[in-house]
């Protein structure tokens, strides 16, 4: 545990920087109404075509607002198609968003994502045993739990790859950050084996499924899937978000945190066990999607600066908007096929974090 | 408040909804390359608006609205062609979409997938029936049942069955053999041949001592004969290796091992093209490729 704080990084300058700095409320004011807009966009826009009037006018009578006759098929769609997808859009774009915050935040590095405490590779491990080998090893639980094994494999593999990555990191009564690093990366290497020895041994029909649950997809949503997911990551970002000032101190150093009357460890527990659950669930209901959590906090932080009671709600505000738009796209671009999201979050995520980075430059920093 | 006048207007465009109720004309989208080619069979492709990536022949079905891989399909994007009738394979998904388009009032057929003939004339009157093709479906279920006798009759047993390994080859550096349940499978069996990956089920990739050592080959054919896999030694009289696309494909290592090792009875045979071997329309030219095995007019 280093008691020098990093003010090296890159991550968090200390001297107060460019003259384009965002005021945190403004940006978090324009996020806000962005992923509003971006959400009704969303539930507006797809391959069946649902006029932007119509989609109104179904919510509103869905709401009870008053009572119109409408097109059945278009509100069966809008209804349980469209809105459940996009709801799981948004708590995974919040969810990975924020996750990458506190991951960025905890271990005081901008290249910390979600899945460096295992959380992703844990849940795919578990995915491709239960593609892989689920038929023949495990048929009694398929047959009881039947299209949840594997979204439950995925969350419990999540968990206790987390646990295992906070297991080598604690000890007595501390946990040592290099360590937990250091144990999720070996891990993640693990993982990435045993799922790479699964792929070499599966069909080509499970290697197909193993593919695409990689990729990532938000085709899984249904009002059911949907409702279980939302409470744990509902939780998780109300929670996330009452760290901003333990980690701004934190920021500082742990030493200096804990000088300031931070309990440092707990604060660590807390952020690793709320990324877990968040993560955890929404990777194993979709798959993986990357760069979402990388990105979004650092556009935030690019943007406003290092404060987390911007950094955390903005990152999971930008992250829902970048998921939601991302997955319409990815429903809308191949249409009537889709595209995996994972590649589009991407795709799309890239350029733009390029162009902050240029603006950045641009202006001297 | 510029909502408050829209409704009016939303209201009315919705209305105007079910006033159109003449009997709708089918709308079929396949999701399975064999259900696709049965429809062409029965002349039902008006009836088409959307296939999936499997569905590559005849080229026609794959210029319609394509619905992506046929285990992951879009509940929305197949609802947009706005199709009466699914046609699915055994593997078509995933489960959640599926349920989605039931509960979106979409027909969902479902056909046989296992490789056998019965089942072939089974899903041809299936999707006869669905198609309103009756009468069609059961002469081409007729049909088919006229060359497969003719198929049977003209193959001659040889005693012992020539032993058979069916090769698929999409990469030099990518091989997968015929196990059980697979088309490759079928079609040895129907041939009157055994199939001596039998001890494996599905498409195993190439056993782990295959080919063999490199340098070995051209001076010790012999090493190439035998090699085992689940305790059964492999020593097949005839290789029928498929490309998809082209033979070039096929490793060299293993076109000389096999053309150059296996023994007298049958000769290995390498020939490319046959797709996976269940076309209907394939028969011509694979039987151009097997001159000695009429036996490959297997018509799936």
């Amino acid at each position: 545990m280093s008691a020098v704080p990093h003010s090296t990084s890159p991550l968090l300058p200390l001297r107060p920087v460019g003259p384009t700095r965002v005021p945190g409320p403004w940006a978090l004011g324009a996020l806000l109404a962005l992923t509003a807009a971006g959400t009704l966009f969303a539930l507006g826009y797809g391959a069946y075509r649902i006029p932007p009037l119509d989609a109104l006018g179904i919510v509103t009578a869905q709401l009870g607002l008053h009572s119109g006759t409408f097109d059945a098929q278009q509100a069966a769609i809008l209804q349980s198609i469209r809105a459940p997808r996009v709801l799981l859009a948004l708590l995974t774009g919040a969810g990975l968003g924020l996750s990458g915050a506190l991951m960025q935040a905890l271990f005081r590095n901008p290249l910390a994502d979600p899945g460096l405490i295992g959380v992703s590779t844990g849940a795919a491990l578990a995915a491709a045993l239960v593609i892989v080998l689920g038929a023949s090893v495990l048929p009694g639980a398929s047959r009881v739990l039947g299209e949840w094994t594997l979204p439950l494999a995925a969350f419990v593999g999540a968990l206790a790859f987390t646990a295992l990555v906070y297991r080598i990191g604690a000890a007595r009564g501390a946990l040592s950050l290099p360590m937990v690093l250091l144990a999720g990366i070996a891990l993640n290497a693990l993982a990435m084996a045993g799922v790479g020895l699964l792929s070499y041994l599966a069909t080509d029909e499970q290697l197909r499924n193993l593919t695409f649950w990689t990729f990532g997809s938000l085709s899984g949503a249904t009002w059911s899937s949907v409702g279980a997911v939302t409470p744990l990551v509902l939780i998780a970002l109300a929670l996330g978000l009452r760290l901003a000032r333990p980690l701004n101190a934190l920021a500082l150093g742990e030493t200096q945190a804990g000088h300031l009357g931070v309990d440092v460890v707990r604060i660590k527990r807390v952020a690793i066990v709320l990324t877990a659950l968040a993560v955890g669930s929404l990777v194993a209901l979709t798959g993986v999607i990357g760069f979402v959590g990388l990105v979004a906090p650092h556009a935030v932080r690019l943007a406003c600066g290092p404060d987390h009671r911007t950094v955390l709600p903005g990152a999971a505000l930008l992250g829902a908007l970048l998921v939601v738009l991302a997955d319409a796209a990815a429903r809308t671009w191949v249409a009537p096929a889709e595209l995996p999201i994972g590649v589009l979050t991407a795709g799309l995520g890239a350029p733009f974090f390029l162009a902050l980075l240029l603006r950045r430059r641009l202006q001297g920093l | 408040m510029i909502t408050r006048r829209h409704f009016g207007a939303a209201a009315l465009v919705a209305c105007a909804g079910p006033l159109r109720a003449e009997p709708a004309p089918m709308r079929v989208v396949s999701a399975g390359g064999a259900f696709t080619e049965i429809v062409f069979r029965l002349d039902a492709q008006a009836l088409l608006v959307g296939t999936d990536t499997t569905s590559i022949f005849p080229a026609a079905a794959a210029a319609l609205p394509q619905v992506g891989y046929l285990r992951q399909l879009s509940a929305e994007g197949v609802l947009s062609l706005k199709p009466t009738l699914l046609l699915t394979a055994s593997e078509t998904g995933p489960p959640t979409v599926l349920q989605q388009l039931r509960a979106a009032g979409v027909q969902i057929v479902q056909g046989d997938g296992r490789h056998s003939i019965e089942a072939l004339r089974g899903n041809v009157r299936l999707l006869g029936d669905a198609l309103q093709r009756a009468e069609r479906g059961h002469a081409l279920d007729a049909e088919l049942q006229r060359d497969w006798a003719a198929t049977q009759a003209a193959i001659t047993r040889g005693t012992p069955a020539p032993r058979v390994l069916f090769v698929l080859s999409h990469a030099a550096t990518q091989v997968h053999v015929a196990g059980t349940d697979t088309a490759g499978d079928a079609m040895i069996r129907y041939a009157g041949g055994v199939n001596v990956m039998s001890a494996a089920s599905g498409w195993p990739p190439r056993p782990s001592r295959w080919p063999p050592r490199a340098g070995g080959d051209r001076h010790h054919p012999a090493s190439c004969r035998r090699y085992r896999r689940g305790g059964v030694a492999v020593a097949p009289g005839l290789a029928l290796i498929m490309g998809q696309g082209a033979t070039s494909s096929v490793p060299d290592a293993l076109r000389r091992c096999w053309v150059s090792a296996t023994p007298a009875a049958g000769g290995a045979r390498a020939g490319g093209g046959l797709g996976h071997g269940h076309r209907m329309s394939a028969q011509g030219r694979c039987q151009a490729q097997f001159p000695e095995c009429a036996a490959w007019r297997v018509n799936w």
